[in-house]
């Protein structure tokens, strides 16, 4: 089998042992290219549908292009979809440095519509070569209570058996793209002509290669303007894909500390 | 993108320096991001070390700090043709559930050992899992030569130690490289160091591995994960395992022991498939409606997986309280979830001295062989001969806690047992003689079953019959569905496996009236064919009637004299014959009743007839009395 069919067969599994293993079921919608992956192989997986939940965490900051992107697909496709507003940054966590604390903004966002809809399992699309913290993780990743990642005890995870038994009050993140790469993940919405925000195309030198809220994410120099031009570009490039994320690199500890309180 | 990514864990002793060899070796491959050098230097320098290339890898605080691995990672190197994922596992003991969890998906792994130190506790603990993983491509890695100067005779020492060991084990390793990860001996360029060594660079290594693709040419297993009803379609989902599965082709359905033909592949947004092969996510739908649920396994009507109650399984034991004999654990074996009971637990293998010792227990991090029993027939494969569906773990409270490969050695196959008589039994004879029963009653014995839907009039029937019988002296005894399932049959519910043993239950019970002499009427619906064959060979010939109870579902419907319909339509009862689950007209009936053409008098006197006919005695020997 071919790897990007491999990868497709893989996460088609993990998204159903999810749908049949862990109820209520959502999945946040960050509207970038991984999260529209995950939302293309949950057609794939469900033959078309999409029966969960789908959520986006706003913080009102959320690049313009994103929000009419929504407007449009949460029609074409027809999706269950929440609107979850994100709380003030004057109620995130004041030790973590500014830019953090931005970002700490789509936790409470999080907790917030977790606790109202009592969700017991939340599907992200983040990827292990993002970032060395997120190459720790699990496919199924317990919570405990207060959203936290307990990540120096994490479950036993092999043979595709996954955790799917856990204590009331705490749920699971399921990540079905851990094992794809952002190369992956370009070939693949080439593969399948999957539509995502014009911004990752270059415009005037510039082009988005992560997307993010308008004052903490940056676009990068670049010139590749199509699908093709953007593949090419990251067979070359030796620029890490989170470079245009301002909090990643405030502190050494930013990112952990941001992932160990429930951060995505 | 036609090349597979070969997965490759690397393993050894705490510290031995496996982290560091994979942040060097993506230093020299030109894999780290721009930026990545400089901050590794920062942290590095910040903790007062020099560069430390095992940052990389070792992304928490916490791991940081102490120079430890705790969690497994991994991380992509570019090579000419193709990519590696590079699994880091922990090295120490605590951390081992951590190790598995890395380890259990690789294709090849890189053992580390300590020059200086030599082969430790856990070196010879991580090739035994390796082993006990099915991991057989190993390359060792000597590393820290530069600790004892790259000094060959020390290297040889380590050598011999280490290949004794894995011989022990089963492993034949592919090389054994003098390394030193931290300045970069050998992993790309050849050491100047180390001139005396002619052998592969841990790069070469690398590339001569060959990733393992799921094979298409074992027997067909496809694990049912889930059935979905979105649209109009019912369709099976699951992913094939091993095998291909092909339009048309006939299938078994385990444990339930049904049948059909594969309709259809279902996917979305992709050509229309005619087969699939080992590794695909699929959906199938059948040419009929059978009752399927997760955790059934599709295969062909030739090398079905076994059926068993119980098996052989050596397993390790990762959970913090220790395996518990008698305990009832969750096993997950594939998409299949049951309750397994721990019958004993043979021995415990050192997987240091790889001696087997009789204990009482596993504790934590010790592997062994138990036999586990089940409460329900299992479908299951060998693990040798079948990895994927030879292999499960097992779920303590909230935790998977072990994982097992299952052996039958010493156990039947229990599917071959479901349609052949256990041999070692001796029948006791009787001195009275089925004939002799015969003679005294003036008829012979025989089952009169009745099948047909809810309502179609069976037990009103059986029941009246029964009354005449009696008035004209036959010996008579009549099974009806709820009185048996209320007693003899109280423990069993509605599934497919249930229904089966339900009647397989009467059968013999009903056996025993004929045998006795009786005229024995039971009153069930029935609804499959295999199941009232297999009653009709558990009977001498001719002692078996079955008798057609005919009326549409129209009809039963109409009637519902249990208001059972009603709630069946609205869904509060699942599986209910004929609106939810099928029933199987007789194909070759002794006698049809059509209740919507005849009254109930009318009926009873057309069986009436029959039973003169049929059950008139007959001597087939002399009698002594
Ligand atoms: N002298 C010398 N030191 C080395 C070499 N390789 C690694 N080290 C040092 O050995 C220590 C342990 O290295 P790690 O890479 O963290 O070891 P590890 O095997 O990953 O350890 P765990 O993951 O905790 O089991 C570090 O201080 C390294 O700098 C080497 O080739 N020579
Ligand atoms: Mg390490």
């Amino acid at each position: 089998m071919n790897k990007l069919k491999e990868l497709e067969a893989q996460s088609i599994y993990i998204l159903r042992e999810a749908y049949n293993r862990v109820k209520p079921l959502a999945m946040l919608w960050s509207l970038g290219k991984d999260s529209n992956v995950l939302l293309w192989l949950a057609r794939k997986a469900f033959f078309g549908h999409v029966p969960f939940t789908t959520i986006l965490l706003d913080t009102g900051n959320e690049l313009d292009e994103v929000y009419a992107f929504r407007d449009e697909y949460v029609k074409k496709w027809n999706l269950t979809y929440i609107n979850a507003e994100c709380p003030p940054i004057e109620e995130t966590d004041p030790s973590l440095p500014p830019k953090t604390r931005a970002a700490a903004r789509k936790t409470l966002g999080l907790k917030r519509v977790i606790e109202q809809h009592q969700f017991k399992g939340i599907l992200l699309g983040i990827r292990r070569d993002e970032q060395a913290i997120r190459s720790k993780e699990r496919v199924f990743s317990p919570r405990h209570e207060s959203g936290e990642w307990k990540f120096r005890d994490q479950p036993l995870e092999f043979w595709d058996q996954y955790k799917t038994d856990f204590v009331t009050g705490t749920h699971l993140r399921i990540h079905p793209l851990l094992a794809w790469t952002e190369l992956d993940i370009w070939e693949y919405i080439k593969q399948e002509n999957i539509p995502v925000v014009p911004l990752y195309f270059a415009r005037n030198g510039m082009r988005y290669r992560s997307l993010g809220e308008k004052d903490i994410t940056h676009p990068i120099v670049s010139n590749a303007a199509t699908l093709d031009e953007i593949i090419s570009e990251l067979k070359t490039t030796k620029q890490p894909e989170r470079a245009g994320r301002a909090m990643d690199h405030e502190q050494e500890d930013a990112f952990e500390k941001l992932r160990s309180s429930g951060y995505m | 993108m036609t090349t597979n990514t070969l997965k490759l864990v690397v393993v050894g002793h705490v510290d031995d320096g496996k982290s560091t060899l994979i942040g060097r070796l993506l230093y020299e491959t030109d894999s780290l991001p721009d930026g990545k050098l400089a901050e590794l230097k920062a942290v590095s320098l910040k903790r007062n070390m020099p560069l430390e290339w095992s940052f990389v890898l070792d992304a928490f605080q916490a791991e940081r700090d102490q120079a430890i691995t705790i969690d497994t990672s991994q991380i992509m190197i570019n090579r000419p043709g193709r990519q590696v994922t590079i699994i880091d596992a922990p090295g120490h003991i605590e951390f081992l559930k951590n190790m598995v969890s890395g380890a259990a998906s690789a294709d090849a792994a890189f053992l580390l050992v300590d020059a200086s130190e030599g082969v430790r506790q856990q070196t010879r603990r991580h090739a035994y899992f390796l082993n006990f993983l099915g991991i057989q491509q190993v390359v060792v890695i000597v590393n820290k030569m530069d600790l004892v100067q790259y000094c060959e005779e020390k290297f040889n020492q380590v050598k011999a130690n280490i290949i004794a060991h894995l011989q022990e084990v089963g492993i034949t390793p592919q090389a054994i490289i003098p390394v030193s990860a931290r300045e970069g001996d050998m992993l790309s360029a050849r050491s100047t160091h180390m001139q005396w060594y002619q052998g592969v660079t841990v790069l070469d290594a690398m590339d001569n591995l060959v990733a393992t693709d799921r094979i298409d040419s074992g027997f067909l297993r496809f694990p049912v994960q889930d059935v979905y009803k979105f649209d109009e379609r019912r369709i099976i989902a699951g992913r094939v395992e091993s095998g291909v599965l092909r339009v048309g082709d006939d299938i078994l359905i385990s444990p339930s022991n049904q049948m059909a033909k594969v309709n259809s592949i279902e996917t979305w947004h992709a050509e229309k498939q005619v087969e699939a092969r080992a590794g695909e996510s699929i959906g199938i739908t059948l040419d009929k409606q059978l009752f399927v649920e997760r955790g059934d396994v599709v295969s062909h009507l030739e090398n079905p997986p076994m059926l068993t109650t119980v098996f052989r399984a050596t397993l390790f034991w990762l959970g913090h309280d220790s395996i518990v004999l008698n305990k009832t654990y969750k096993m997950k074996l594939l998409t299949r979830e049951v309750n397994v009971i721990v019958q004993s637990i043979e021995y415990e293998i050192d997987t240091e001295s790889l001696q087997k010792n009789k204990v009482e227990q596993l504790r934590k991090n010790q592997c062994g062989e138990v036999i586990l029993r089940v409460q329900e027939l299992l479908p299951v494969d060998e693990y040798h001969s079948l990895k994927h569906t030879g292999r499960f773990v097992l779920v303590d409270a909230y935790e998977i806690v072990a994982g097992g490969m299952i052996s039958m050695k010493g156990f039947p196959n229990q599917r071959t047992l479901l349609e052949k008589r256990p041999s070692n039994l001796t029948q006791v004879k009787h001195y009275v003689t089925y004939d002799m029963r015969q003679q005294r009653s003036g008829h012979r014995g025989g089952v009169l079953w009745f099948t047909g839907l809810s309502g179609a009039g069976k037990s009103t029937l059986a029941m009246a019959l029964e009354q005449m019988l009696f008035l004209k002296g036959y010996q008579v005894y009549t099974l009806d569905g709820d009185n048996i399932r209320s007693g003899l049959n109280s423990n069993l519910g509605f599934t497919p496996e249930d229904r089966a043993e339900n009647i397989r239950r009467i059968g013999e019970v009903s056996a025993l009236f004929a045998d006795a002499g009786f005229v024995c009427v039971t009153a069930f619906i029935s609804p499959y064919q295999a199941d009232r064959n297999k009653v009709r060979r558990m009977l001498a010939q001719g002692m078996f009637h079955e008798i057609y109870i005919k009326a549409d579902l129209e009809h039963c419907e109409e009637r519902d004299p249990k208001g059972l319909y009603k709630k069946a339509r609205k869904g509060e009862i699942a599986e209910f014959t004929g609106i939810s689950a099928p029933y199987e007209a007789p194909l070759n009936p002794e006698l049809i009743i059509d209740t919507v053409q005849l009254t109930v008098e009318q009926s009873v006197n057309r069986i009436l007839e029959y039973v003169k006919e049929t059950f008139a005695y007959s001597s087939t020997a002399e009698v002594v009395v």
